[in-house]
């Protein structure tokens, strides 16, 4: 968070808000995005990210607050100074949609070049932006010749061309297939670093935002809840929302006792400025459990049932149900992978993350 | 779009395309009013009023139920069934909108007088009209998910109960929609009830005008009758309700085909059953009359010039009806502001106006005001562009709404202002659809009598006119070059049609026939 102030921003959203009829869909967000940063603005369906994401291209028009693109006031409303809103095509902010949306009519190098103006030496860089997106030679391709990871490629490199302050992806890579989707998506992010440009990838796929973006900022409910690093965000959530979101998590009732939380789970360390006393809900993430030894003789062990078993082959995912009724989620190497019904132990390895009960 | 306000330059020409539909609409209060509310009472007060109104509504009513019949079952011949040929067949079920209905009249009446009256016009009507029930029927039957079918049969539904329970609920809204298009061209059209010697509204209609007495009197029926075709589209509109999008993503496999085994030469008898009447059997009386005709080189002479007149009129009135109905239709399909849906909504006015109404209307207007183009070709293409306006502006507005608003969107922040956007993106887009409609009009036109027969310029001859002069007369040998050559160029359109059908089903549904009103 630190360097977001004192690198200049490209984008600064302050205090946005936007209703449609009845449905607010945005409360009040603010985000600021530094030069040559990846910003992933994570959240579940419905939580007004793409809403974002299109008052920031100025396709919809915000109700409250402002956004401000490489120094430059794009739209304004209810806040300080005049109420305006620059149209889009005057915003100098690159758009990558979902199914990538090219210009069917249109060959690539007539997509790549449309928001190029004659006299800006076009087809240099028509065949610059294509060679970067690794398509050097595709001029004269027509859009439907192409898979889907190229479309994607070409609707990148259509926005690249102008040299925009910001380039803004909306679920980019949602229409691919999970066999092609990583890889189109490492080399999309290759292709954004080494153009050195400042982007926003919107998504509701947590493992796509930690693995790509420089900081993730997660959406929920019109708000933003936490803007941080992807290690930051998983290791410690700023609240029980956030920590439910990002990653998969077994949530307790249980009271803080100083240092230490009691819960279903019996009394664990938690986290350094979680609170000291009162009723918590704690958070424990599959990989802080460990299957242990049942003869280990301990009483801070967790003996139960598996009732569920996922196998990834790398490593895999035990549910146990415990006595208590309780039911954990403990990830395990493949190689110790316990079958259902086996009778197991487990024990939580490092301290929990526990916040203050809101009820 | 965004819910910004719409661009002028878009809503400035569209507001000059919902002013020219409205024409008829104020000609018609105008002159109805025109010698007082007493005098509009009189007239409808009358037995012949309501025998008027009840014999158009029989009429009307029969034939649309027939059309649905018919129009559902070869439907579901050309995609449904594993009738061998069924490609051939679709375009062969389509042809019969390139006869118009008044040349079909004069077919089955030189052939048997004894058909005029009520069963000569059910059957022409029928014959001419049932593929505006097929076409949307077809499409819609294509775009059904063969999932369903083989979800519900392994669920333990036999073939029957799939088609009630599963196919019908999903084709009903294109089967109303066709069937509104069968009722309002039966409402509106005039050749094939003045051939059949039926008195409705249209020919009562234009026989009041003509007569020339009492021009109000036109006027007070010819707004009973935009009232039941208005009433209509009410009708049709709640039936219709929110179309049904299709659930889940995945390109559909083609549809299942239902052998038809041993049922087989009933279907083929029911082809025969429809296109011989509706096809063959006018063919057949063209080429009668052709064999006795004796050619002449002034006839020879004539009839091409007839022809030019007719596809120079086509083309002027296509060129015309797509160019003004391009900003509202990509208002209609880019734009939710209130502004954009009244405009959208005002030009399909004309879809409830029979020609013989938009005639003397345009008529009046032209007396009155535009003087010096009265009888002359620019207010006889005006007469065709408020007919043909609906159908243009739905084929353009669903070729638009084909291309998502991204497209535009992209275009926009990658520097390029809104008319920019229209030029490079959204019309190259709309280019199919553009020439769907151009194609609509341009068939609407070949075929459309009372509007030619009242706006044309004095010595004008378009096929149309020609063959409605000869045939009127009793004259077939000299309608036969006519009759030919309108069928064989009227036809070419109309196989066009037929091939977008498949793929969607809008310029089907919007292809508003009232219009093609012979």
């Amino acid at each position: 968070m630190s360097d977001q102030r004192t690198t200049p921003a490209v984008l600064a959203v302050h205090d946005v808000r936007k209703a449609f009829g009845q449905q607010q869909v945005l409360r009040g967000v603010d985000l600021h995005v530094p030069a040559g940063a990846i910003v992933a603005v994570l959240g579940p369906s419905g939580c007004g990210k793409t809403t974002l994401l299109r008052l920031i291209a100025g396709f919809e028009q915000l109700d409250h607050g402002s956004i401000t693109v490489a120094g430059r006031l794009a739209a304004n409303c209810g806040a300080a100074g005049p109420t305006m809103s620059l149209p889009p095509e005057r915003r100098r902010v690159g758009v990558v949609p979902q199914e990538g949306a090219l210009f069917p009519h249109l060959d690539v190098a007539g997509n790549v070049g449309f928001g190029l103006r004659r006299g800006h030496g076009p087809d240099g860089r028509v065949a610059e932006v294509l060679a970067l997106v690794g398509l050097a030679g595709f001029e004269k391709k027509r859009p439907s010749q192409l898979s889907g990871g190229q479309q994607q490629r070409v609707a990148l490199a259509r926005a690249l061309a102008p040299k925009p302050s910001l380039v803004l992806l909306d679920e980019p890579f949602s229409s691919l297939d999970a066999a092609m989707r990583g890889q189109v998506r490492e080399e999309v992010f290759e292709v954004l670093r080494a153009a050195n440009a400042t982007a926003i990838l919107v998504t509701h796929d947590q493992q796509e935002a930690l693995s790509v973006a420089d900081q993730v900022a997660v959406l929920l409910a019109g708000r933003i809840a936490q803007v941080g690093e992807p290690t930051e965000l998983y290791a410690s959530p700023s609240s029980l929302e956030v920590a439910t979101f990002v990653g998969e998590a077994v949530v307790l009732r249980g009271t803080a006792k100083g240092a230490r939380v009691e819960c279903a789970l019996g009394s664990l360390p938690q986290r350094a400025n979680g609170p000291v006393s009162g009723p918590v809900d704690v958070v424990v993430r599959p990989e802080q459990f460990a299957i242990v030894d049942t003869d280990a003789d301990n009483h801070e062990l967790l003996t139960g049932t598996v009732v569920a078993r996922s196998y990834f082959g790398h490593d895999g995912i035990v549910r146990v149900s415990l006595p208590s009724g309780t039911v954990i989620t403990c990830r395990t190497p493949a190689g110790t992978l316990p079958a259902r019904g086996d009778k197991v132990s487990a024990r939580v390895m490092s301290p929990v993350v526990a916040f203050a009960a809101t009820e | 779009m965004t819910r910004a306000r719409p661009p002028l330059a878009l809503v400035a020409p569209a507001a000059a395309a919902a002013v020219i539909a409205v024409i008829p609409i104020w000609y018609l209060i105008d002159r109805s009013l025109e010698r007082g509310v007493d005098e509009v009472i009189d007239e409808l007060w009358q037995r012949r009023t309501l025998d008027l109104v009840l014999r158009s509504v029989g009429l009307t009513a029969t034939v649309t139920l027939l059309c649905v019949v018919i129009g559902v079952a070869a439907a579901w011949l050309v995609v449904r069934s594993g009738l061998p040929g069924r490609r051939a067949l679709r375009v062969a079920f389509t042809l019969p909108l390139a006869v118009p209905s008044y040349l079909s009249a004069f077919a089955w009446i030189s052939w048997r007088p004894g058909l005029a009256g009520f069963t000569g016009a059910t059957l022409v009507l029928t014959l001419v009209s049932y593929p505006y029930v097929m076409l949307p029927v077809v499409s819609a039957l294509s775009r059904l998910d063969p999932a369903h079918d083989d979800v519900a049969r392994s669920l333990g539904q036999s073939r029957l109960q799939v088609a009630l329970r599963l196919t019908l609920p999903q084709i009903r809204t294109s089967i109303a929609a066709g069937a509104l298009l069968v009722a309002l061209y039966v409402l509106s059209d005039f050749g094939a009830v003045a051939a059949m010697r039926y008195e409705v509204f249209t020919w009562v209609i234009y026989g009041a005008y003509r007569a020339g007495f009492n021009p109000s009197r036109a006027a007070i029926l010819a707004t009973v009758l935009v009232m039941l075709a208005l009433a209509l589209v009410l009708a049709e509109s709640a039936v219709r309700g929110r179309a049904e999008a299709r659930v889940g993503s995945g390109s559909p496999r083609a549809g299942n085909q239902v052998p038809l085994g041993r049922a087989t030469p009933l279907a083929y008898l029911f082809v025969a059953a429809v296109l011989g009447p509706a096809l063959v059997f006018p063919m057949w009386r063209i080429g009668v009359w052709v064999s006795t005709y004796v050619s002449t080189d002034i006839s020879v002479h004539d009839v091409g010039g007839a022809l030019g007149q007719t596809l120079m009129l086509a083309a002027l009135a296509a060129v015309a009806t797509v160019l003004l109905a391009f900003p509202t239709g990509v208002l209609a399909a880019r734009s939710r502001s209130r502004l954009a849906r009244t405009l959208e909504r005002t030009t399909y006015v004309g879809h409830a106006l029979p020609g013989i109404v938009v005639a003397i209307s345009l008529v009046y207007v032209g007396v009155r005001l535009l003087r010096p183009i009265y009888l002359e070709v620019p207010l006889l293409v005006l007469g065709y562009v408020v007919l043909f306006l609906p159908l243009a502006v739905g084929a353009v507005r669903n070729s638009v709404e084909q291309s998502p608003p991204r497209m535009e969107e992209v275009a926009r922040s990658l520097g390029d202002g809104p008319m920019r956007v229209l030029r490079r993106v959204t019309a190259p887009l709309a280019l199919p659809g553009i020439g769907a409609g151009a194609a609509l009009v341009l068939l609407a036109t070949m075929k459309e009598l009372p509007v030619t027969l009242v706006l044309r310029p004095t010595g004008t001859e378009t096929l149309a006119t020609r063959l409605w002069r000869y045939t009127s007369v009793s004259d077939y040998a000299n309608a036969g070059p006519y009759a030919l050559a309108l069928v064989l160029f009227a036809a070419v359109p109309t196989a066009l049609l037929s091939s977008f059908s498949g793929s969607d089903r809008t310029h089907s549904v919007r292809a508003r026939q009232s219009v093609e009103a012979t």
